[in-house]
């Protein structure tokens, strides 16, 4: 008897197994693109997410991390706990005010090329805490690319944020884009040298 | 014997006269009053007592009584016999004007944390801590935020003003 299978390859489904690849010119045996898409399909499918969990989006995030929602199917299996070899600062949970500048730290650890996720309503805005203790959201200290709302959000959230991400890195941004002015001038903002 | 409220009321009373205060007993806990000079001796008088032994500090804290000239701040010491499982509770008033209170870190170890927390928030100077400084607040906060003419919200945000955020009403004075 046959086992019923969902996503079945030959069956008429609107699954796509492979991502398709970026524009280019193909012939017999080659595939000729320009190296920024190369680089840019390369960092978006394996980036290194530094988990930076202090309250229960942390929890929501080990769900994400886990078997049923399988974080590594995007290419994140490895997630680092040294600032130095990761490319994505994950925040999740309340950072008080004393916290502050460890967050910073840890981002300026980081090497470029880097992003920041602010997962969670704390993260992203102080939440429900406004109070003197809490910082109002972590973009008073470092830029922020990707927010996910909710308090906190579902596994779900956190994929979609995590996808956001992976189409800034692969589409939306240069892929040098620590030399445009405009991110030069976002940093200045901050101090970040 | 089991300790009662009673025993340690009338021990209190021969030690220290009248000078303890509004004595009573919400929820079976004895509750006193005493002057603030009087913390140590009240404190060492119910550590020593052979039948008191009140040997553990449970808790050390502030409140802010903003109404109450001239003793705007007290400072409530929960102490515990763990011999007898008796506990109780005393506390002191102090001018926020001048908020010198004795430490009592030379008779309790614990006294040390809970003494450096209530000067965090409250600004009670106490006389004689090894080290009084801020244990849980940013070392740059300049000011006590626990005491009530202060609002509890961050005052850096913009954009939390409206009604929905409960920005723009009373402040709890």
């Amino acid at each position: 008897m046959a086992r019923p299978v969902r996503f079945n390859i030959n069956a008429q489904a609107d699954v796509k197994l492979v991502k398709e690849g970026p524009e280019g010119y193909s012939g017999e045996g080659f595939f000729a693109t320009s190296l920024d898409k190369v680089v840019g399909l390369g960092r978006a499918n394996s980036m290194w997410p530094l988990p930076f969990a202090t309250s229960c989006c942390g929890i929501e995030f080990m769900a994400t991390m886990g078997a049923t929602y399988d974080f590594a199917r995007f290419g994140a299996e490895r997630v680092g706990f040294s600032p130095r070899q990761c490319d994505l600062l994950m925040v999740m949970g309340t950072i008080a005010k004393k916290m502050g500048p460890v967050v910073k730290q840890v981002y300026l650890q980081m090497a470029e090329p880097r992003w920041v996720m602010a997962v969670g309503a704390c993260a992203s805005s102080g939440g429900i805490f406004d109070t003197y203790s809490v910082l109002q959201g972590i973009d008073q200290i470092i830029p922020v690319d990707v927010y996910v709302p909710g308090c906190p959000p579902r596994p779900e959230a956190i994929l979609d944020g995590f996808m956001k991400v992976q189409e800034l890195v692969h589409n939306k941004e240069v892929i040098r884009r620590r030399t445009s002015d405009k991110y030069k001038e976002l940093m200045e903002s901050y101090g970040i040298q | 014997m089991p300790l009662t409220n009673e025993t340690i009321t009338k021990k209190l009373t021969e030690h220290f006269g009248d000078q303890l205060t509004d004595i009573e007993e919400p929820y079976g806990l004895l509750t006193f009053t005493a002057p603030k000079d009087l913390n140590l001796k009240v404190m060492q008088f119910l550590y020593d007592d052979p039948e008191l032994k009140f040997r553990f500090l449970t808790d050390l804290t502030g409140v802010h009584f903003p109404d109450r000239k001239g003793g705007e701040l007290a400072v409530v010491y929960h102490l515990h016999n763990l011999e007898d499982n008796v506990r109780l509770r005393f506390r002191i008033f102090t001018d926020i004007a001048k908020p010198d209170v004795f430490t009592a870190t030379s008779l309790f170890s614990a006294a040390n944390w809970m003494e450096r927390e209530t000067y965090d928030f409250f600004g009670v100077n106490f006389v004689g801590h090894p080290n009084l400084k801020r244990v849980l607040n940013v070392d740059e906060m300049d000011y006590f935020p626990m005491r009530k003419e202060y609002p509890l919200e961050d005052q850096t945000r913009t954009d939390k003003d409206d009604e929905m955020f409960g920005r723009g009403g009373h402040i709890g004075i």
